[in-house]
């Protein structure tokens, strides 16, 4: 039935196929989000520079921050790569997420949003498959993180799968994460504005928080936000894992910070998605 | 007349201030080409967008082989294909990882993804083209593979949003063909355009849309007779020569000659543009040389005169035809 002959297609080239494709069933909410990260790794592969913020800036930080604090702030650079590393580790992973909102204002603006909106798929699959394929560039940080950090000397006392988890706790909480962002890139008019106020909230999340130093000569109100703020339950979390004595605690904090974002920001963000003309 | 494919009663869709569309009555026959003709501005877009349950009407309803584009949106998106306004491909990706993309978004498997896309890539001469990113493909191509997208399987309504604005003389005649080749299949078409002899050439029957509303409905044919004649256009070598020649067009159209403000130029109304042959004949014995000389269909701005009384573009100074 669908075997087309060359002498066929080139008299009536169109009818001859058009004619002929009967609907499947439409493709699950899975196989759909699948479908539609996969086109968005294309486009990474297409255009790389995408992965500078992942690949160039954690290096750069993680340098620089060691050793420009690392004496001051630890007596050693050797020692304070060992605090630092796991808390860049996940700065740089949640700064990624940030991407997530600006690319998907620029790409829905754009008339293939309305192509797929136009189709049965489940409607949040464009979101889910953008947001899986940024799970792609969380990786490409977290390995570029550990790998400089490594080649500096920082050494996790934790056991491989100790790392592992930890890296897997930063991915999934970058996940969660992005919903913000994506919620913002659907109701902010331009790119611009989206990256405005997402680093607005950027900067307290990774700055105000256990991320570079002990919070313990803080002032008490910057400690209180910092005790409470997601991001410090993740860094401490991520330091067990990493030093081999993982906290059920943090750990737990963190899970539950992941969850409520999801179950906060995943619905807002599907509402805006259909709002969205 | 056979079932409707697509009915609309009263869609209303407001901006904040604007009424982009303000009632519009659409009713398109199964298996026909309906062309919706306006202007920019007119609501044709917005139309299509309810008709494709993108946008969510203010009021009214519509629906498109018998589903409620609202309460069935679901059903509707089965049945339907879209070809946008703007390009509704991936620029930075492929041809084949377009259209396999689509095929996949439809429900086909893998195999039979790549197989379709192959096969549209070659029935739409775009095999070339298959591994070069959208972006760098000609404005024709960037319509055709857009086309493709849409009947990766076959439509039983597609809808087209100005499908040949843009594009050059050559192209256009490549996506009518198509959209001849998809009726042909059985699929019924909604087309949005600007221009008269698209809706002309491909369409059984045209709305005419101006301000959110239908002013017109019918055959290409009624809208003809509705808007009037054709418009002679006549540009003398040697504009000294003009008295003599309006008055030749005088007497062989035996209809009142215009002078344009351009020096040289006449136009004047034609009842039947048989005549005009006469007329070459007889400025050729007088000696009247012809620098240009045309008989043109009544174009969309005459149609909107006609049928509005206002230019299709109201910023345009219209000079008397």
């Amino acid at each position: 039935m669908t075997t087309t002959t060359q002498a066929a297609t080139a008299e009536r080239p169109i009818s001859s196929v058009a004619a002929r494709v009967e609907r499947p069933q439409p493709p699950s909410a899975l196989s759909a989000s699948l479908t539609l990260g996969w086109r968005s790794v294309l486009k990474i592969r297409r255009i790389p520079e995408q992965l500078f913020d992942v690949t160039f800036q954690p290096v750069i930080f993680i340098v620089m921050f060691v050793y420009l604090f690392g004496g001051a702030v630890s007596g050693s650079t050797t020692q304070y790569l060992q605090f630092v590393l796991p808390g860049i580790l996940v700065q740089t992973v949640v700064m990624a997420s940030l991407y997530t909102g600006i690319s998907l204002n620029t790409d829905i603006g754009k008339g293939i949003f309305d192509r797929f909106r136009s189709l049965p798929i489940w409607r949040p699959s464009a979101l889910v498959g953008a947001l899986l394929a940024d799970s792609i560039r969380y990786v490409v940080a977290a390995v570029v993180c550990l790998g400089v950090g490594m080649a500096m000397g920082f050494r996790p006392d934790g056991t491989v799968l100790d790392v592992f988890a930890a890296v897997v706790l930063v991915l999934v909480f970058a996940f969660s994460l992005s919903w913000i962002f994506a919620f913002l890139g659907l109701v902010m008019r331009s790119a611009g504005a989206v990256q405005g106020v997402s680093m607005l909230a950027m900067f307290p999340l990774t700055f105000a928080s256990n991320v570079f130093v002990d919070p313990s000569t803080m002032p008490g109100w910057l400690r209180a936000w910092v005790d409470v703020n997601p991001v410090s339950h993740l860094v401490t979390a991520v330091r067990g894992l990493m030093a081999g004595s993982p906290d059920a605690g943090d750990i737990s904090w963190s899970l539950i910070g992941c969850a409520v974002l999801i179950a906060v920001f995943a619905p807002l963000t599907v509402r805006a998605y259909r709002r969205r003309s | 007349m056979t079932a409707l494919a697509i009915e609309a009663h009263g869609l209303v869709k407001t901006f904040g201030e604007n009424r982009a569309v303000d009632g519009v009555d659409l009713a398109v026959g199964a298996g026909t080409v309906y062309g919706v003709l306006g202007p920019n501005g007119a609501g044709k877009t917005t139309t299509v967008r309810m008709l494709t349950t993108l946008l969510r009407p203010d009021g009214g309803s519509a629906r498109v082989l018998g589903h409620d584009v609202v309460d069935d949106a679901d059903q509707v998106r089965r049945l339907i294909g879209l070809t946008g306004q703007y390009a509704s491909v991936d620029e930075d990706l492929t041809g084949t990882e377009n259209l396999v993309l689509q095929s996949r978004l439809v429900g086909l498997s893998r195999t039979r993804s790549r197989q379709r896309a192959a096969e549209l890539l070659e029935s739409f001469d775009l095999t070339d083209a298959a591994n070069r990113p959208v972006k760098h493909f000609s404005g024709g191509m960037r319509r055709r593979i857009d086309l493709a997208a849409s009947i990766v399987v076959t439509p039983d309504v597609l809808f087209l949003d100005e499908p040949t604005t843009g594009l050059d003389p050559r192209s256009r005649g490549q996506v009518w063909d198509i959209v001849r080749d998809l009726v042909a299949g059985g699929t019924t078409v909604l087309l949005t355009t600007q221009y008269l002899d698209e809706a002309d050439q491909l369409a059984d029957r045209i709305a005419v849309i101006d301000r959110g509303t239908v002013i017109a409905e019918g055959t290409s044919a009624d809208l003809k007779a509705s808007v009037g004649r054709s418009s002679l256009h006549l540009r003398l070598a040697d504009e000294a020569q003009s008295d003599l020649a309006e008055r030749l067009v005088a007497q062989t159209l035996d209809t009142t000659p215009h002078r344009t403000p351009e020096a040289g130029v006449i136009t004047a109304p034609v009842a039947d543009p048989d005549v005009v042959a006469d007329l070459m004949i007889r400025l050729r014995a007088e000696g009247v040389r012809i620098d240009e000389i045309g008989v043109q269909r009544p174009s969309l701005d005459e149609v909107f005169l006609t049928l509005t009384g206002h230019a299709a573009d109201d910023d345009t100074e219209r000079t008397a035809a």
